[in-house]
């Protein structure tokens, strides 16, 4: 599929049609008619490969950045480093010693210069750092991917029937809610029963917040962005209202917050012999479910309908399926997926409901989906990488005092960079052709 | 109002579906409004502290029979919808519930209390600015062929560039060019990826979101908590209009309020002619209609795709200045709160047109006013759970009564010359 230069090569278009011959007058080397032959015949293996979908001269790493993406490894890369320069000098406009030195720049240039990369440097390294060098960086950044696994299944899922689902902020929220008050409400019973009871009820509830916006979709054509985006703000909002009533409310405290899950429905840590490491079940959970989405969306007969339906509509219906179905189906697996989020949150880390518990983690649920391109396992790797990206942010704030929304814009500069193939190859000039443009989602009319 | 021609069967279980929902409403207006009000009279106030030609007399009305005679009247319609039906006013119809349930909602929380209509409808007016400005935008792009999800995310940028630009000039209305910029910028960003690089325009517009959210944000603790003279914009006041504004009632809902207010009354209507009047508007909806066939008769589909689009960002920049030049006077970390998704809503709710959008975005603004004014009046009712009006009328408009939606044939789709 890759060359070792990176972008393929461009391959005929039909098979039986001779490779392109760059012609002696573009002052090429001739070719052969020996060569010729052979590049033919290595064109249409790697024709069959790529319709068999294995790729067998490219490393597992090659496929796994392949699978993130959809595109090629050079525009995932390249998107990434784009994104980072951009948030480079966004990071460098905001330190007050750039700025200063900035105001006799013609002056002493070198001054505007070193401060920059003193600041650059050190909030990067600070980001690299708390991600991945240590085992309890590491950790953090799992507990981090955790949530944002599920939250990217949430979005991924329903972008497959052809559905943007941009409510997994009020999904995760459902979750979390329910799988709290089953957490706290219920004492005395036995771990193995309460910890998987609350996180039913936590996947429960974020479906049925899931299926609302299914069903305004399927029945009046609604659509799905505009009404997930309002239970969203009604989510956030009655969350906020039920917190501060007695039925949540910690009895000894006045402020909005909720008791605490009692221990037998907390999410057992990993590494319980190390008490820092907060790693936990959840992660497990997490994983278990994204084999269970993989298995529905690319191998089940509901998730033939559900590819079908977001491919083309009309022609599904023409052959039997019920788009109205797999659209509810698709919004409710997701909101499921999203509530089991919230659920992993509350009761694998934060043990307590506060307010604005969700914390964006719905809408980075769409970077990750979108990262992933859709597919299950793109969007768990998306959803570690993010993850790494979220944990050493915290560490970068803590470190540098660089705020932690860098992260974010840094997510949001990648995914336009992925968003636009084309972008990429026009800033760094690359001819290769073979990059689709991404059109995952349709407009309103879909 | 429906443009599709309905069976009469479906029209007919439509109809009983809008009588389900009377229903309702009458259940909840005999159920709370009728039995749980604190007190017997609630007094509406007209006229306005800050002095006019003459003093209306206040509205005193009896809060049980009032709500009654509105249940009555919710009862007869309920009673047409089972049986014969309102043919095509059916939708008119259900618009006429839901105000009547929203007068008898009123007369309940204003019981033993006041409550200020003038201060109502103006605050109603003054919070659709920027979500029917954001609405233009919307219509704009839209009617050109390119989704424009960003509208957020444009807000967010204007908004900040406006504070930032009026605090250094001291002046607003430099302020509301950098907030200008600063949409046009998003807009730029969004044209370029979809119209240019073809990128999905649903996920450009929401990568934006995105990306605006989070420059600001991080901007805001980085820069602006540590310079508070960098924050502290001048702002737009509001004008009284001679005359005009002394009339009793109408004159400080209309003529008293700041120049946003009146700007945007004159963008709607200029841009409802220049779309469906005008050469101009002809072509810009040609090439959200059908852009082969406009590209065909010579117009350049992408430059008016391109210009149609940065049109949106002036609109949505302004929109979002309103909020640091005109009603908070500070920014604050996303401090739009998803007004820009509402104007998408209004956008759709309007169908695509200025004055439509504009419609809407009142709608929405009232019910935006509605949780402060009554928070005043200490209703027995949270804040949090009033807060969510806005949102929840959005879903019921959008899902229950509109209907399906005819957006312009190539809006979303990227155009490729051959």
């Amino acid at each position: 599929m890759s060359d070792e230069q990176g972008p393929r090569e461009p391959t005929p278009e039909e098979p039986g049609h001779p490779p392109d011959v760059p012609s002696p007058g573009d002052g090429a080397v001739a070719v052969s008619e020996e060569e010729l032959a052979q590049a033919e015949i290595e064109a249409a293996k790697e024709r069959e490969e790529e319709a068999a979908g294995v790729t067998l001269d490219a490393t597992f790493s090659q496929r796994l950045v392949a699978a993130l993406t959809g595109t090629s490894v050079v525009v995932t890369v390249l998107a990434f480093v784009s994104a980072l320069v951009i948030g480079a000098f966004i990071i460098a406009l905001s330190e007050d010693a750039v700025r200063e030195s900035l105001g006799y720049f013609f002056a002493r240039p070198t001054d505007a210069v070193q401060a920059s990369l003193e600041a650059v440097g050190s909030a990067y390294l600070a980001l690299l750092q708390g991600s991945l060098v240590g085992i309890p960086q590491l950790s953090e950044t799992l507990v981090s991917a955790t949530p944002l696994i599920l939250t990217g299944l949430a979005v991924a899922v329903p972008l497959r029937a052809g559905l943007f689902n941009i409510g997994a902020e009020g999904q995760f929220v459902a979750g979390g809610m329910v799988a709290g008050l089953i957490g706290f409400a219920l004492t005395g019973l036995p771990m193995l029963v309460h910890l998987p009871l609350a996180l039913l009820a936590g996947i429960i509830a974020g479906g049925i917040y899931g299926w609302i916006p299914g069903v305004l979709k399927a029945r009046t054509g609604a659509h799905e962005v505009i009404s997930t985006i309002m239970l969203n703000n009604i989510g956030l909002l009655v969350s906020g209202y039920l917190i501060s009533t007695t039925l949540f409310r910690r009895p000894d405290r006045a402020d909005p917050i909720s008791r605490s899950v009692e221990e037998s429905a907390r999410f057992p840590r990993l590494v319980w012999w190390e008490p820092s490491l907060r790693v936990n079940a959840s992660l497990l959970v997490a994983l278990a479910l994204a084999v269970a989405i993989f298995w529905l969306v690319e191998r089940s007969t509901r998730g033939f309908e559900l590819n079908a339906v977001g491919m083309n509509p009309r022609a599904a219906t023409a052959a039997g399926m019920s788009p109205g179905n797999t659209v509810i189906l698709a919004m409710t697996t997701g909101g499921a997926m999203a509530g089991a989020a919230g659920a992993a949150v509350i009761l694998g880390l934060q043990y307590r409901l506060t307010i604005g518990f969700s914390a964006g983690l719905g809408f980075d649920g769409i970077t990750v989906a979108l990262l992933g391109r859709g597919r299950i396992g793109g969007t768990v790797a998306a959803g570690i990488l993010i993850g790494a990206l979220k944990a050493g942010g915290r560490n970068m704030q803590a470190q540098t005092g660089t705020s932690l929304e860098l992260a974010l814009v840094i997510q949001a500069l990648i995914i336009v960079f992925i968003a636009a193939p084309g972008l990429v190859r026009a800033i760094f000039r690359i001819k290769a052709d073979d990059l689709q443009t991404a059109q995952v989602s349709k407009g309103w009319g879909g | 109002m429906s443009q599709t021609v309905t069976a009469p069967a479906a029209q007919r279980r439509r109809e009983r579906r809008f009588g389900v929902f009377s229903l309702l409403v009458l259940a909840v207006m005999l159920g709370v409004f009728a039995t749980s009000a604190r007190g017997e009279q609630a007094t509406f106030v007209l006229n306005d502290a800050r002095g006019q030609l003459f003093e209306l007399p206040n509205l005193v009305v009896d809060v049980v029979p009032a709500v009654l005679v509105l249940s009555a009247i919710v009862a007869v319609i309920a009673y047409r919808q089972f049986t014969t039906g309102f043919g095509s006013k059916a939708v008119l119809l259900v618009g006429v519930v839901a105000l009547l349930f929203v007068l008898a909602f009123l007369t309940w929380a204003a019981a033993e209390g006041q409550l200020s209509v003038v201060g109502l409808l103006r605050g109603s007016l003054a919070r659709a600015t920027p979500i029917a400005l954001g609405a233009l935008a919307g219509v704009v792009c839209e009617r050109a062929g390119v989704i424009n999800i960003a509208i957020e995310g444009q807000f967010l940028a204007g908004a900040f560039t406006a504070a930032v630009v009026s605090s250094l000039a001291s002046d607003p209305w430099i302020g509301l060019f950098g907030g200008i910029g600063a949409g046009v910028l998003v807009a730029f960003m969004l044209a370029g990826l979809t119209i240019q690089f073809k990128a999905d325009q649903i996920v450009v517009g929401v990568v934006l979101i995105v990306f605006a959210t989070g420059v600001t944000s991080f901007l805001n603790t980085q820069v602006l908590s540590g310079n508070p003279q960098l924050n502290s914009p001048t702002r737009f006041t509001a004008i009284a209009v001679p005359v005009l504004s002394e009339i009793p009632l109408i004159g400080p809902v209309f003529f008293r309020q700041s120049v946003m207010v009146f700007g945007m009354l004159i963008a709607v209507a200029t841009l409802h002619y220049a779309l469906f009047q005008t050469r101009w508007g002809l072509r810009l909806r040609s090439v959200g209609e059908h852009p082969k066939a406009a590209d065909t008769v010579g117009i350049n589909v992408l430059a008016t795709r391109y210009k149609a689009v940065l049109l949106g960002g002036v609109f949505a920049g302004i929109g979002g200045a309103w909020w640091t030049l005109d009603a908070v006077g500070q920014f604050s970390r996303e401090m739009t709160g998803g007004r820009g998704f509402i104007a998408l809503a209004a956008m759709l709710v309007g169908r695509y047109s200025p004055v439509g959008a504009f419609g809407a975005a009142l709608i929405f603004g009232f019910a935006d006013q509605i949780a402060t004014s009554l928070q005043l009046l200490r209703v027995p009712v949270p804040s949090d759970l009033l807060l969510t009006a806005p949102f929840l009328v959005t879903i019921l408009v959008v899902a229950g009564l509109m209907g399906r939606l005819r957006p312009p044939a190539a809006n979303g789709k990227p155009y490729t010359k051959e």
